[in-house]
């Protein structure tokens, strides 16, 4: 051997470059048109659990439309705005597809989405605060598909253990803490309640309770420099603090739903969407059970959420996307959906029927949260500042720097990126 | 990360095995190449060179070095969420250079690089060993080590969570028993880097003793029989017989390691993740390009990253081949 053969070496130096390939993008069939008028739909969604009942509605339209047929793709959600994304930019994305609140702006805000302005959607069946959160600049571009609240559920065996009674609608952050302190026991790695730095299901309500705000209404100022966002982020480190809740560090290592789903933990807030995986799993089906989240200073309000869907504005079918898009959230869809079980629907009077599928659980308070919901946080590019939130609240979280600076580096971070939004 | 290693050393295990062939004494290796040039003449041996690098080097075009240029041309645009981008000249790198967080990842991605040099030493003293003569057993060991290789990397930080789990791990149970009081090891700022590099050496050490054991055993056995009738020890013999001329494989895995380092992503993205409290000390150039080009989607600002562990890499690398006439020995 003479020498290591220095171009091999040479070449793999380039591998460092060539992962931006990925970034350059794949493209795939949008929709087809057949010679006697016949169409193909795509229509893109997340959520495995959701398919059938989507499978559903598809055949249904095409029942309306024996000439349209409505074919779903299912991308996993960790990639399906990533991939989205590209393929919009190759102009190959699906016909209609489901939107979150986070990235609606950014697509309205670009020309992607198709305006729903026909009659086929009226703003009045939907809750106000989806019709706000789709809505761009006075237009509507997503029928509201579905929404999701949030309540506190709790594990009636180690509440009646502890002696604790359960949380009722008229409690308060006071009442949390108490209960949490008392459930806890370290000895037997039992805590009160997971404080987790999640936003929808814990923080953008407390921030609420307290009386602040993440983001202006307008999306262009952040919340996160008053004091009533520092009471809203102090309720779950104080219950970190005083050892009520796992460290941070604990809940990075294991995933904190994990403490509860097995018995390890009095409380756990979440969104409407856990009480059908609650019911199906056997360990805690019959121990728990859901109330409406504690009140702060302003009241017990909740984040809303929902799923939308939204037309292509590039579609090759534009007219049959938009009322698919429609369709997909009419009174119709939405009994369809409400039967399984598996999300609230946003046609207004449809949620009875998500309520009774699942009788064993006070389901009622998700639906009842509706009174008092605040929109969730989003502005033109929310994963801009979301990114930073995320980033400095871990260290708010973990101990590393006090709330009170850790906010105040957090408020002067997002204001700029949203300032580079404005521009 | 594992498997670009694994394809690497295909070739230089071959490599390494025809250098051993010629040593001297054996016939017929010199000269066996110009004279077959000779005889066919040299437009002729053109034409089959081509023939024989053609389908590697159009590989190399289309998914490297056209990816390359494109991803430099890249680096001098800011793109748009939905496509089309416009010329900023030296913008992206001007913000890369202000970056706080780039010192950080620097410095983080230079702290795993010297960790994970450590497996280099490791996988000697294991290759030795298991090139001991008599040795029993030594495809089943041979077979563990390199388990690891042909492991999926998913599959390996899944279960390394588990295993630095503070509440649950194996690890903490184990220290338990010695009395020592454990940490969440992958959240703990100042352990989660070191705890990745240990995961890191333990995946890559597989190939590395196979390239060693292969160097290993084109050491003759003459020279090793010379130490002994001169009374060299086996410690003596290790460091002056078998370190020096096993000096050009360790050459090669140095400077794939220190390469493969240089580019660690998997295992902080599937081990730790974004809301880590300990990400500031973990954050690796790649993991900071990955979140510049897809999380935050500014894939120029993204390019520039790239391009620049490109210059990093290169530098480090030519001035290894610098280096290695001070140490290296060829026979």
């Amino acid at each position: 051997m003479r020498h290591v053969p220095k171009s091999r070496i040479m070449v793999s130096l380039a591998v460092s470059a060539t992962a931006l390939v990925a970034l350059a993008g794949c493209s795939g069939a949008s929709g087809s048109e057949g010679a006697d008028g016949d169409a193909t739909l795509t229509y893109a969604i997340w959520d495995q659990n959701q398919q059938p009942a989507m499978e559903k509605i598809a055949a249904a339209f095409t029942e309306e439309h024996p000439n349209v047929e409505v074919e779903i793709q299912l991308t996993p959600y960790k990639e399906y705005f990533t991939k989205l994304q590209t393929a919009v930019s190759g102009g190959a994305a699906a016909d209609v597809f489901w939107m979150n609140g986070p990235n609606f702006q950014l697509y309205a805000g670009n020309g992607v989405l198709a305006p729903l302005d026909g009659d086929g959607i009226d703003p009045a069946d939907y809750p106000e605060g989806l019709i706000d959160l789709y809505s761009y600049e006075g237009e509507l571009y997503g029928a509201p598909k579905d929404f999701d609240t949030v309540a506190l559920w709790y594990n009636t065996a180690l509440f009646d253990a502890a002696g604790v009674e359960y949380p009722s609608a008229d409690w308060t952050w006071d009442d949390l803490k108490s209960a949490a302190a008392k459930l806890s026991d370290p000895a037997a790695g039992v805590y009160g309640i997971a404080a987790s730095q999640y936003g929808q299901e814990n923080f953008y309500n407390s921030i609420a309770q307290a009386g602040g705000e993440v983001i202006s209404a307008d999306g262009t100022t952040t919340g996160y420099d008053s004091p009533e966002a520092l009471a809203g982020i102090e309720l779950w480190t104080d219950l970190i603090a005083d050892g009520s809740s796992p460290t941070a560090q604990q809940m990075t290592d294991t995933n904190p739903e994990d403490f509860f789903l097995s018995g390890k933990l009095g409380m756990f807030q979440n969104g409407s969407w856990a009480a059908i995986a609650y019911a199906d799993n056997p360990d805690i089906a019959e121990t728990v059970n859901v109330a409406p989240l504690p009140a702060g200073a302003t009241g017990n309000q909740s984040v809303i959420h929902g799923v939308a869907n939204v037309a292509n504005a590039k579609s090759e079918h534009l007219e049959l996307a938009k009322e698919f898009a429609e369709f997909a959230s009419s009174k119709a869809a939405a009994d369809i959906q409400a039967a399984t079980g598996t999300v609230i629907p946003a046609f207004n009077g449809t949620q009875q029927a998500w309520v009774d599928a699942l009788p064993q659980y006070d389901l009622q308070v998700y639906i009842d949260a509706l009174d008092t919901a605040v929109p969730y946080p989003v502005s033109k590019n929310t994963a801009a500042w979301t990114s930073i939130e995320s980033e400095v609240l871990s260290q708010v979280w973990s101990g590393g720097v006090s709330a009170k600076d850790g906010l105040a580096q957090l408020a002067e971070q997002m204001q700029a990126a949203l300032d580079a939004e404005a521009e | 990360m594992t498997d670009l290693i694994a394809q690497r050393t295909a070739a230089p295990i071959s490599e390494l095995d025809r250098g051993r062939s010629a040593a001297p004494g054996e016939p017929g290796r010199p000269g066996r190449g110009p004279r077959a040039g000779r005889r066919r003449g040299p437009a002729q041996s053109a034409w089959w060179a081509l023939l024989f690098i053609g389908p590697t080097a159009a590989g190399l075009l289309a998914f490297y070095i056209w990816p390359t240029i494109r991803t430099f041309i890249l680096s001098f645009t800011e793109s748009g969420p939905f496509g089309g981008s416009e010329f900023v000249g030296l913008d992206n790198y001007v913000r890369l250079i202000e970056d706080p967080e780039l010192l950080g990842a620097l410095r983080n991605t230079a702290l795993y690089t010297v960790i994970a040099l450590v497996g280099i030493p490791i996988a000697v003293a294991v290759a030795a060993l298991l090139n001991t003569a008599g040795l029993r057993g030594r495809s089943v060991y041979r077979t563990l080590y390199f388990i690891p290789v042909v492991t999926m990397p998913a599959a390996i930080a899944l279960v390394w969570r588990m295993i630095y789990n503070g509440d649950y791990g194996v690890l903490n149970e184990m220290l338990s028993v010695f009395g020592i009081d454990g940490r969440s090891w992958l959240t703990d700022p100042s352990t989660a880097l070191v705890a990745i590099a240990v995961v890191g050496i333990w995946a890559g050490l597989g190939t590395n003793i196979v390239i060693f054991l292969a160097g290993l055993q084109g050491i003759p056995d003459t020279v090793m029989e010379a130490a002994d009738l001169d009374g060299a020890g086996p410690v003596r013999k290790f460091f002056s017989i078998t370190i020096p001329l096993l000096s050009p494989s360790i050459f090669f895995v140095s400077v794939i390691s220190v390469i493969g380092a240089l580019q660690v992503f998997d295992l902080v993205y599937m081990m730790l993740g974004r809301s880590n409290p300990a990400m500031p000390n973990t954050r690796t150039i790649v993991y900071l390009f990955y979140e510049a080009g897809f999380s935050d989607n500014e894939r120029g600002y993204a390019a520039a990253i790239a391009f620049l562990l490109l210059i990093i890499i290169l530098v480090l690398t030519v001035v290894q081949f610098r280096l290695q006439k001070k140490w290296v020995h060829y026979e």
